[in-house]
């Protein structure tokens, strides 16, 4: 607990209006502060001990040791002994000549690409057209774009499973308008199922961001640049892309950084080793007796590659919650 | 029903030189377009998103009432899947009838546990301003962003190997989901701590009301719709949970429907329509809280304007 300030505490809250400063003496202000901080004990004592700790017994166990007989993984909690065995070992497996893990590795790019973008192209248009045209419309389009955030996503996987059997309707259909493809075995290892899969089942989030953020956008601005003289493609470029921007980025993070983690989407729609993923990767070592160190690791690089993009994604809402304010 | 609307206007503001710069390359023989035109292209392309988004789930809805083993061909309506004889329908079935308990209690528990947590946590962050409450404020959003996966693992092995008097199992299960959660009330709380602003509070101290006093009696009333929203955000939440609690989970006993489902879409143990009717048990808690949720939220918020487009969205964590 920081002592108190002499300084009165900076009014932030309100509109910013001019405060006539009160008059309180350290004590009151103590008192208050005793009771803030013990409003967010509780809260920030589960996020310590269940957040915060969880992620250093992965690096204990990463950098320890491995029981020889029973094959059970065995922290070791002073950073002096750290070992970086398993670090080198996943390395290798990564980047190694012959990795086993090279291929999940890109795997997980590629498709993370792949499935963001698609994504982010058909999530956008929806969104600004519910925001911008969907006039008195607006609240039937609002509760069928919610509707799928309802649904489970175990639903949706096993929704399209139905649809992509070999007899099922997909296949049905393009046999129907004799298209080619028709006897595709859709489950069977396919990385367009598991793309496909992906966009269906984080799209619904991203939409969900994306008209939050182009429903705020200030309507007169576009009216301003039409007045301006700006014709309708120069305004959407010129001034609700710049505007949307924050938006689009924080609606790619929210479904780029789950997708990273998946495992099951592909285990579900095709649970062929062709299409696994890091997420897979990181389960079965966890999985596999005396392999439990080198999963942390591969956990912990995974971690690592992404503490850049989340930390810009917290310091942007930090800010922006700032500016709010 | 609160929307705003742009009202049709009869035509263009001509006389304006912006509009008639616009218009400076377009050919004199073609009709002026009406720049308050319906966008075809646009809402031909949301509807079939919506059908994209919507008729999968509907059809295997359907098949949860197929009369047979199928889950692509209709073979006629029954109900043999949720209650039949035998073993292979939710209610005869102790694996399956275990599981929608076990979510139930898994929503039931972590709400309870995170919304006051989060909501005490929020007011306090955004009271005690001080570079600890900045960075604990930090540390929330980290864990509104963490894949899954991540948070899961490290659970696991903090679990296993530190907290050892938290077995795995349900306990372990509402301890991770509760860090999990978390956010939601914090965020949603807090975002509207920041929109009520100090004035309320401010005036009930003046007129003599202490601070605890103040907070019950004047913010508590003010922030209950979003406690609320954030209250169904955690539970719906739950219910679709699926990586923490397989991680997490020891026995079939403790495995809620997510987790059930996912064990048993490659296995032959149970057939493809009893998995549909599991999941749509599941769509219909999620249905039933978001349409309890949406009514409720509407009723406290009901003086205030564009109150359903308001509920919806607040209702969805927006």
């Amino acid at each position: 607990m920081t002592p108190p300030s002499r300084q009165p505490a900076p009014d932030t809250a309100g509109s910013g209006r001019p405060r006539v400063p009160r008059r309180r003496d350290d004590r009151e202000r103590y008192g208050t502060r005793i009771l803030w901080a013990g409003f967010a004990a509780p809260g920030a004592i589960w996020l310590i001990v269940l957040f915060v700790v969880p992620f250093y017994v992965m690096l204990a166990v990463a950098a320890g040791q491995i029981n020889a007989f029973f094959q059970t993984a065995v922290p070791v909690w002073n950073p002096l002994d750290w070992s970086g065995a398993n670090f080198a070992t996943v390395w290798h497996d990564v980047f190694g000549p012959g990795a086993f893990l090279g291929g999940q590795a890109v795997r997980t790019v590629v498709y993370t690409a792949i499935a963001a973008s698609l994504c982010l192209a058909i999530a956008f248009p929806v969104a600004y057209f519910v925001s911008r045209y969907s006039g008195r419309r607006k609240t039937l389009f609002l509760v069928l774009l919610i509707a799928p955030f309802w649904v489970s996503y175990m639903m949706r996987m096993l929704a399209w499973i139905d649809l992509l059997q070999t007899n099922g309707y997909v296949n049905r259909a393009l046999a129907f308008f004799r298209l080619p493809g028709h006897n595709t075995n859709w489950l069977g290892g396919d990385s367009v199922t598991v793309v496909l899969g992906l966009v269906y089942g984080y799209i619904p989030y991203l939409i969900l961001v994306l008209y939050a953020g182009l429903d705020r956008i200030d309507k007169n601005l576009l009216e301003a640049s039409r007045d301006l003289g700006l014709g309708k493609w120069r305004t959407f470029w010129r001034v609700t892309v710049p505007l949307a921007k924050p938006t689009i980025i924080a609606g790619s993070f929210v479904t780029v950084l789950p997708m990273l983690g998946d495992y099951y989407t592909n285990q579900l729609l095709s649970a062929a080793p062709g299409t696994t993923m890091i997420g897979n990767g990181i389960e079965g070592l966890l999985g596999s007796p005396g392999e439990q160190g080198q999963g942390a690791a591969l956990a912990l690089l995974l971690l690592v590659v992404l503490l850049v993009p989340m930390g810009y994604y917290v310091i942007s809402t930090a800010r922006a919650s700032r500016e709010n304010i | 029903m609160a929307v705003i609307a742009e009202k049709p206007r009869p035509a263009a503001p001509m006389h304006l030189p912006g509009a008639q710069r616009e218009r400076a390359g377009w050919p004199k023989f073609l009709p002026r377009p009406n720049p308050w035109r319906r966008a075809w292209f646009l809402e031909s392309f949301t509807w079939l998103y919506l059908i994209w988004s919507i008729v999968p789930v509907a059809l295997a809805v359907l098949f949860s009432f197929n009369n047979g083993k199928s889950q692509s061909s209709w073979q006629g309506f029954s109900l043999q899947w949720y209650v039949g004889k035998g073993d292979t329908s939710v209610l005869h079935n102790p694996e399956l009838h275990h599981a929608v308990i076990q979510t139930l209690v898994l929503a039931g528990l972590t709400t309870v546990i995170t919304v006051p947590l989060g909501v005490a946590f929020a007011i306090g962050i955004d009271r005690w301003r001080s570079r600890t409450a900045a960075g604990l404020s930090f540390v929330m959003i980290f864990s509104f962003v963490v894949p899954e996966l991540l948070l899961a693992v490290a659970l696991f092995f903090v679990v296993t190997q530190l907290l050892r008097f938290i077995p795995l199992g349900t306990y372990a299960e509402v301890a991770g989901l509760v860090v999990w959660n978390l956010s939601w009330p914090a965020i949603v709380v807090r975002a509207r701590l920041v929109t009520i602003g100090r004035v309320y509070e401010e005036a009930a101290a003046d007129l003599g009301a202490s601070r605890i006093r103040a907070m019950w009696r004047v913010l508590a009333p003010m922030l209950m719709p979003a406690i609320f929203a954030s209250a169904v955000l955690v539970f719906a939440g739950v219910i679709d949970d699926f990586v923490i609690v397989e991680q997490l989970s020891s026995t079939a006993n403790t495995q809620p429907m997510s987790v059930l489902i996912y064990s048993n879409v490659h296995s032959a143990g149970l057939p493809g329509p009893a998995l549909n009717a599991l999941a749509t048990i599941m769509l219909g808690f999620s249905l039933i809280v978001a349409v309890l949720g949406l009514l409720v939220y509407r009723f406290m918020t009901r003086q205030e304007r564009h109150g359903s487009t308001e509920a919806l969205t607040s209702i969805a964590g927006m």
